[in-house]
């Protein structure tokens, strides 16, 4: 019995550990003063990387999610005679939630996995030493631009992702089901605050953002440098990316219906 | 990995598509209008009670949207509510002795204000005071009253209880403080 306590002791210091050792690298990577002249070209390697080559996956879901919300919505409104109420269903629910969280978790499978996996490979090549070897910074030179890339992806590809959903909606609501066109738009733009929806919607996934790039660099950093070790920590980034960012979303949701 | 020029514009053309979207968001979506404010210039009434009246509430003038809602406040002597409202540049020419009443839009809607015209020469400028406004209805209140209508038939004591309870929702708030 005394023999397992020390077992659940060790095990809640090793989380601890590793948690203040993220805390750590984030800091190092990100609070150190940057080399623009050199730094921007990685960064911007790495928007293309984990941003522009995940328009794909986040076009066709949003465009897809945006459609079968459409069809369900009209479908439950229309027993209550609301179906002129679809547009503002289908663009709150879009901008405030499914939004920032459905992007965060489509890029932390995409974009987080293929960073942790990146970084994991490079550690177990010994990229990473060899690079401190030549005096280079592994933090600044591989760590900083590909939290900063994710940091900067996430956001935009959330607004992409409201637009397309929308117009998804759209595409079924009025092209398909015959609601008019007018109506449609008209309740939307009554219902939706720019500030309230859209821009507290954009806020989460800037938190996400940063979240789920962070777990994506870390997983990768501290990987054990086998290929079981890259595996799991693949695998850790997107349960991690995924627990953080429903987790946090309920928390900021709270926050701001609360009037914040 | 391709080279840095055409890295550099896909990730532009990205950005720009970003941007197209939250523009797209704004202006199609959420109907952002208060961005480029519309001139225009503030008038002031009293209330003696605005319901669920709310900030940026609209105000028509004959179901016309003429302006909105800018600010509510509590008078600190008379306990009235103060709306300040803004009306737009265009519509200059609304007589001064106009009255305003807080409606509702359908059963269930938000409130908004409605201005009635009247006659006088004079026209509503900046800083002017409407005279003459009438409380939001209360739905709990009118019910209330129906009640004690309905009640007030069966016996002198219930009519009684009645007028008293009538006399608290109409001047009531000297006789509470």
């Amino acid at each position: 019995m005394f023999n397992y306590i020390p077992i659940v002791g060790q095990y809640g210091i090793e989380n601890i550990r590793q948690f203040g050792k993220a805390g750590m690298l984030l800091f190092r990577s990100v609070f150190r003063i940057p080399h623009f002249r050199k730094g921007l070209p990685l960064v911007i390697q790495q928007v293309y990387a984990e941003g522009f080559l995940s328009l794909l996956i986040i076009l066709v879901s949003s465009l897809f999610i945006g459609m079968v919300l459409a069809l369900q919505g009209y479908h439950t409104l229309s027993k209550f005679g609301a179906a002129q109420q679809l547009g503002p269903l289908v663009a709150l629910s879009v901008t405030r939630e499914l939004g920032p969280v459905v992007t965060a978790i489509l890029f932390a499978g995409r974009a987080g996995s293929a960073v942790t996996a990146e970084i994991a490979l490079m550690k177990a090549t010994e990229q990473l030493s060899s690079m401190e070897m030549m005096a280079v910074d592994p933090l600044q030179r591989v760590i900083a631009p590909r939290f900063w890339g994710g940091f900067i992806s996430n956001p935009l590809l959330t607004m992409i992702f409201n637009v397309t959903a929308v117009y998804g909606a759209y595409l079924v609501g009025v092209q398909w089901l015959g609601l008019e066109s007018g109506v449609f738009w008209s309740n939307m733009q009554s219902a939706v605050e720019f500030r309230a929806d859209v821009c507290n919607g954009l806020i989460k996934s800037l938190v996400f953002g940063a979240m789920v790039a962070w777990i994506a660099v870390h997983q990768g950093y501290r990987a054990k440098p086998t290929s079981a070790g890259i595996a799991s920590a693949t695998t850790r980034t997107v349960v991690h990316s995924a627990l953080a960012v429903l987790g946090l979303d309920f928390v900021l949701t709270t926050m701001m219906i609360g009037g914040w | 990995m391709r080279s840095q020029r055409v890295i550099e514009s896909f990730v532009g053309l990205f950005i720009i598509a970003a941007f197209s979207a939250l523009v797209i968001l704004a202006f199609k979506i959420s109907g952002l209008t208060s961005f480029f404010k519309e001139k225009g210039y503030t008038v002031i009434a009293y209330f003696d009670d605005i319901g669920g009246l709310k900030l940026r509430a609209p105000i028509k003038v004959g179901g016309v949207v003429i302006g909105e809602v800018t600010s509510i406040a509590l008078d600190p002597a008379s306990f009235k509510a103060v709306i300040k409202m803004h009306i737009y540049k265009k519509y200059n020419d609304i007589p001064s002795d106009s009255s305003a009443s807080i409606l509702t839009a359908g059963l269930l809607g938000d409130n908004y204000i409605e201005l009635t015209p009247m006659y006088s020469p004079a026209v509503l400028k900046e800083g002017s005071v409407i005279e003459y406004t009438h409380s939001a209805m209360i739905l709990e209140r009118l019910i209330g009253q129906f009640l004690f209508r309905v009640g007030g038939g069966q016996g002198s004591s219930e009519a009684a209880a009645d007028q008293s309870a009538v006399g608290n929702q109409t001047g009531g708030r000297n006789e509470k403080n």
